[in-house]
Order: C-alpha cells, then structure tokens, then sequence
C-alpha cells in the first residue's frame, strides 16, 4: 500500500508554514536561517510527492539544484553572520538596523 | 566712384566700432578726427557718388554685397542708388556732418564726449542702410538701427530721471508701427517671395490686378493692406497721430540730437518709405486718403499744441510733428515729389533751428524755457541772423525754402479738390509762422528776463557751431531752387522714374492758378508772423498770459497738449502694467512657480512619510515580502 500524495503535501504545508512562522518572528540570525531551510526543504517535499505521483523525473531533478542552492547559501549566510558578529559582536535582527532612517 | 557705394555706410559704422579700440581714456582730439572724419569720408564719397550717378545713361545703380538668404526667398544685402535715395544719401550725409561738426563744440565739456560720438556714428551708418537699401529688410535694418540709436542718444543723460525715460518711450512706441511694418513684409513675402523693390514695384505698374483681390481679416485688397501695414509703421516712426507722443519727449537728448535725428533725419524715414512704395499706396486710394487726412490732422493738431509751449526745444518739436504731417499729407495727396521736396528743405531749415536753439541753451548755460530769454540779438548776432532765416523758411516767406515745398503741397490739395484738407494745410501755415516767430521774438526780441548770472555768461558760441549754422542757412534759403514750380521743376523732372504709374491709375489733373495760390499761403504766413510781433513784439510773455488768464480752459488744453499723455497713461499704460502685475504676480508667481514649488513639495512631504516605511528590520521586509507573495498568490488563484 502507498502513501497518498494528499499526505505529503499536506506535511510540506506544515513544515512551510513552521518555517515562514520562524522566519518571521525569530530575532536570532542563525534561528532565522534554519527556519528558511525548513521553507526550502518544504518546498524540496512537495517536489519529490509531485514527482512520484505524475511519474516524472524532474521534480527530483530540480530537488537536486534546490539543495546546492541552499548549500551555497549556508555557506554565504553564515560567513556574513560571523562577518556582522566580529564587528557588532551581536547577530540580533533587531539591532542590525543600518539601512534605517 | 560707384563701386564704393557700400563704403558709405560702412565707414561711420567703422567709425562707432573703432571708437571702441582707442583704449581707455583716448584723447579728445582722436575721437574727434576718427569720430568726425568718418562722417566727412562718407559726405565726400557720397558727392563722389552722386556726381557719377549723374552721369549715368539709365539712373540707377544696384550693387549686390552678398545673398542673404538661401531657398525660395530670395533676399539680399544689396545697395540701389536711384533718384529717391541719391536725394536722401545728399541730406543725411550733408546735414548728419554738418550736426557731426557742430557737435563738436556744442558737447566739447561734456563727460560722454566720446559715448556720443560712438552712437551718432552707429546712427548715420544705420540710417544710410535705410536709405542706400534695395529692398525693405535692409531698410528694416536700418530702420531698427536708428530706433536703437534713437533710444540710446535720447536716454544720453542716464543720470537725470527723465531722459531714461523718455528713451524707453520713444523705442516703446516705435514698436507699435515697427509690428505693422513686419505684417506688411510678411505679406509682400507671401505674394511675391522677395522684398527687393525692383522686382516687386514694374510687376505691380505693369498688372495692377497682382494687387487688387481681397487680402487680410478686414477685407482690403492686398494694395491696401500693404499700405496700411507700412503707414502705421511710418506713424510709429515718422511721428504721426496717434504714435506721435513720444517725439516731443525725445528732446530730453543732447539738441544736436535733437536736430539731426528727431527733425532732419530719422524722423523722415517713415515719409521715405511711404513715397518708395508709392506704386502701392496709388492702388490703394482709401489708404491714401486716410495718409493724407493723418497727415492734416497731424499738422494742426501739433501746429496748435506749439502755440502754448514755452520750452523753445518743444516747440520745435511740435513744429517737426507738425511739418511731417504736412509731408504725409503731400504723400497721401499722391504728390511724392513734394513730400520728399518738402522733407529736404525741412531737413535744412528744422536742423538749422534746432542747431540754433542749441546755440542759444549752450549761451544760456542749460537754460530752455524762452520766458527767461529775450533780446539775445545782441549777444548772439550769428545765432539770430541764421534762426531767423530758419525761421522764415519755415514760415513759407518767399524766396526761402519753405515757400516753394510748403507751396507745392497746397497746390496739390488744391488740384486734386480737396479744399478741407486745403484749408487744414493753410491754418497750419499761418499757425506755424506765429509761433515760430513767437519763438524768434520770445528769445531774441525785448530785454533780458534772465537772471544777472546768466546775462554775465552770455555769448557767441565757437566756430565749430557757427559754421554748421551759416551752411545750413545757406541751405534754407536756396534748397527752393531744387523745385521751382511749373516745367521746370528739376526734383520732380529727377523723381519721376521712381514715381510709377501703374496701369489703369490716373492722376486728377485740375487746372488751378499757381501763382493765385502762393500769393494766398504767402498772405497768410505774414499774418502769422504780423500777429506774432502783436503780440510778443517787445515785452515777452506779458499780452500772453493776459490770453491766458482769459481763456484759462483753452489756454491749458494746449499747454497741456490736448492732455494727451494722460489720456494714453489712463487708456494704455495703466491698464498695461495692471495686466504686466497680474501676470507676474498672478500667473508667473503664483500659478507657474506655485505648481513647481507644489510639486517640489509634494515630493518631500511622500518622502517624509515613506521613509517610515524603511525601518531597516530585516525581518520587517520579509513580512513585507511574505506579504506580498500571499497577494500575488491570492491573485493567481482568483
């Protein structure tokens, strides 16, 4: 017996909607960060169900790019946040307000 | 000799441009010789000229400087010397040195010595342009030119307040006509694509029906709207009702000014125009008759102004309104030969008083009103022997000048029936011999009324202004000569090639006894001047101001010049500068630079309520962000 794809994207709706929460409310750099991986590999989630249940390869094909894509950006975001926190010895959002008026 | 005719005017304009380069304080004496040489070089070369000119088969000489324009219109910078503009280049280089001369002395102390020189140059070379042209944008050019000098010479005082003034008048007005001067260019440009006379004027003679269809908004044939587009720009020039006021004004410049500009010169230009274009004007009747009843108007309406000025310069200034009114009047008569006969002899005996009151001032040390002159026989022997020769060829006393040109123009009005305007005519000569000689009288008749100081400082002016005075005289008592009536009449027999006659045109010729009619105007002028001894004879202004104190309402309405400036200040002048503030304070302050500044200030006052929107929160642009993909998701599924 399978899995219905209504369950997989229903668990991808949640994981997307825990993320989008964090990332929204979350004042901790890092804390943020996590919750975008969540949102990406929500996203990832719901590709792979599609895949499976249309029968076609691309979806884990784009899967693939998605997770070299969040890779690099692990690994740009977090240089940036050690960068920030050598200089403003602190990665909270709320008071890396530069750009302000 | 003719191939040097562009270096007519070319060289007083020479001369305004090198006074320039002379560095900074120059002495007197090379302003004078580059300053005075310049003139005389242009007077030589014109004789030069004129003698070979004389000696022509055909006379008439072109000389092309180069194209002007390119394309369909065809016009040039391009010089024509035919009988009209030789007599005219003889009377503006011969009297324009002669006031180049005089000036010499008359402004010797004066502080602009040299400034005067400068535009008096540029004034000659711009008014010779205006004669010497072939075609009317080089007389526009030239007729600007003498506007321009006009207004710098008469605000030549820029110290005082009223000269200022009274130059910005004088271009202002001008500008009226110079606008209906344009109007009648752009329509000759739209008939013929050229403005040269010598293509425009055989074509209209040979087919007058060119000209005849219906031209412009009020329903004139293109003859009439032609000539009465140039009249209203002669008006603004020329001086003439209702663009006369600005002339009398003009005397606030130096009198040689005076003389050579506002009575011999410039002023004529317009009755130079009118008589060029005579081909137009004599397919035009309406508008000929309107230039001639213009013109009598002109010539009493002035003629009784000057009975009640007391300025000597301002009566000689209504005098000269009143004498180019009696030029329009022969003009508008169609007899051409005698305006420009008349505008000749003018010029020599109206620089001649002029010159000579400028004598008198300079004597009286800056003194002008005549009611504190009197009896400057004595001091001023020369001075008084030339005005009086002025004075008496003005007044139309046979043999001086005036008489036959004065005549002539009578006699027109007389021939073609127009006994009103006749009559007007011969009014305005009695009335020109009284005040005139009220003038003579006034100045050098009676005893002094001046204070001791003045009579101390009394006396004969030098010979650089004497001489202009005697050669000048010389001038008003033989110019007649140049139109002896009948046959013989040399200007008329000289005029007559540039005088066309179009097909179809034909003159009235009614037979009316010439020598009936100069014994009349003669009558008449002694008269003038019987009642003038009457009254002013020996004891000044006293028997006048009796008049006066009787007819207080006339008396004022004269001295006060019809209230004329008045009239127009309250009619035009106000009206003008309350419409110039609404616009500036109205339109230009309020409406243009308000919705500028509205603009401005709508700008700063989004930006000052946007920039709240840029909290520089991270995480308040992801809400934004999240925000936004929500819409842009709601939207794709509705």
């Amino acid at each position: 017996m399978s899995v219905p794809v209504t369950w997989y994207l229903l668990l991808a709706a949640l994981l997307f909607a825990i993320g989008c929460v964090g990332a929204l409310t979350r004042r901790n750099g890092i804390n943020i960060f996590l919750s975008i991986e969540l949102m990406l590999n929500a996203a990832n989630l719901s590709l792979v169900a599609y895949s499976r249940q249309l029968d076609l390869r691309t979806g884990q094909l784009i899967v693939l790019f998605v997770l070299a894509v969040a890779a690099a950006e692990a690994a740009v975001g977090l240089a940036l946040f050690i960068a920030v926190f050598r200089q403003r010895r602190t990665i909270d959002l709320n008071r890396i307000n530069l750009m302000r008026w | 000799m003719l191939d040097l005719l562009w270096l007519i005017p070319i060289l007083p304009l020479a001369g305004a441009a090198l006074n320039g380069a002379l560095g900074r304080r120059p002495p007197k004496a090379l302003v004078t010789a580059l300053n005075v040489g310049a003139p005389l070089l242009s007077l030589l070369l014109a004789l030069g000229c004129l003698w070979d000119f004389a000696h022509l088969a055909a006379p008439r000489f072109e000389q092309t400087l180069y194209a002007w324009t390119a394309g369909p219109l065809k016009i040039d910078v391009a010089f024509l010397l035919d009988p009209l503009s030789a007599v005219m280049l003889f009377v503006v280089t011969f009297v324009g040195f002669l006031i180049h001369l005089y000036s010499v002395g008359y402004m010797g102390h004066d502080e602009g010595y040299r400034r005067y020189f400068a535009y008096l140059n540029l004034f000659m070379a711009a008014m010779l342009l205006l004669v010497l042209g072939d075609n009317y944008l080089v007389m526009f050019v030239g007729w600007e030119g003498v506007g321009l000098c006009s207004y710098l010479l008469v605000g030549f005082y820029y110290d005082q307040p009223f000269p200022p003034y009274a130059g910005k008048k004088a271009f202002i007005v001008n500008r009226v006509g110079d606008f209906a001067f344009l109007l009648g260019m752009f329509a000759l440009i739209d008939r013929f694509n050229t403005l040269k006379y010598g293509a425009i004027f055989p074509r209209i003679a040979a087919n007058p029906s060119l000209v005849a269809d219906a031209y412009g908004p009020f329903g004139l044939s293109f003859a009439s709207f032609v000539a009465l587009c140039f009249f209203i720009g002669a008006m603004g020039k020329s001086a003439q009702i209702p663009l006369y006021v600005w002339l009398p004004d003009a005397m606030a410049g130096p009198t040689p000014v005076s003389a050579l500009i506002h009575a011999a010169t410039m002023v004529t230009a317009g009755v130079y125009m009118v008589v060029r274009t005579n081909v137009i004007y004599q397919l035009a009747p309406g508008v000929s008759q309107f230039v001639a009843v213009i013109g009598a108007a002109t010539a009493i309406f002035a003629a009784t102004i000057g009975l009640a000025q007391t300025d000597i310069k301002k009566v000689l200034a209504y005098s000269t309104v009143s004498q180019l009114g009696y030029m329009f009047l022969a003009a508008g008569l169609g007899a051409y030969s005698a305006a420009i006969f008349h505008l000749g002899t003018h010029a020599f005996f109206k620089a001649l008083l002029f010159l000579g009151s400028g004598s008198v001032i300079h004597a009286m040390g800056g003194e002008q009103d005549m009611r504190r002159m009197g009896g400057l026989k004595k001091a001023l022997p020369q001075t008084y022997w030339t005005f009086l020769i002025g004075a008496l060829a003005i007044a139309g006393i046979f043999p001086f000048a005036g008489f036959f040109s004065k005549d002539e123009i009578l006699h027109a009005a007389a021939a073609n029936r127009q006994w009103v305007l006749y009559l007007v005519g011969l009014i305005t000569a009695g009335l020109t011999a009284f005040y005139m000689f009220r003038a003579v009288f006034l100045t050098f008749f009676g005893r002094f009324r001046g204070g001791p100081e003045q009579e101390h400082h009394l006396h004969e002016s030098p010979p650089s202004m004497t001489i202009p005075l005697w050669l000048l005289a010389v001038g008003a008592v033989t110019a007649g000569v140049a139109g002896l009536p009948g046959e013989h009449n040399w200007l008329h027999n000289l005029l007559s090639p540039v005088i066309l006659h179009p097909a179809g045109v034909k003159a009235p010729e009614h037979e009316i006894s010439a020598l009936l009619l100069a014994l009349i105007a003669l009558a008449v002028a002694a008269a003038g001047i019987w009642l003038a001894f009457r009254v002013y004879g020996d004891q000044g202004t006293a028997r006048e101001e009796a008049w006066a104190a009787r007819f207080r309402r006339l008396y004022g309405l004269l001295a006060h010049k019809y209230y004329v400036d008045e009239i127009y200040d309250r009619l035009i002048v106000r009206p003008l500068g309350a419409l110039a503030l609404l616009f500036w304070k109205g339109v230009d302050a309020l409406l243009i630079d308000g919705s500028i500044n509205l603009g401005a200030a709508t700008a700063r006052v989004a930006g000052e309520a946007g920039r709240f929107s840029t909290t520089g929160n991270v995480r308040n642009y992801a809400l934004y962000f999240f925000l936004g993909v929500l819409l842009l998701f709601l939207w794709l599924i509705y």
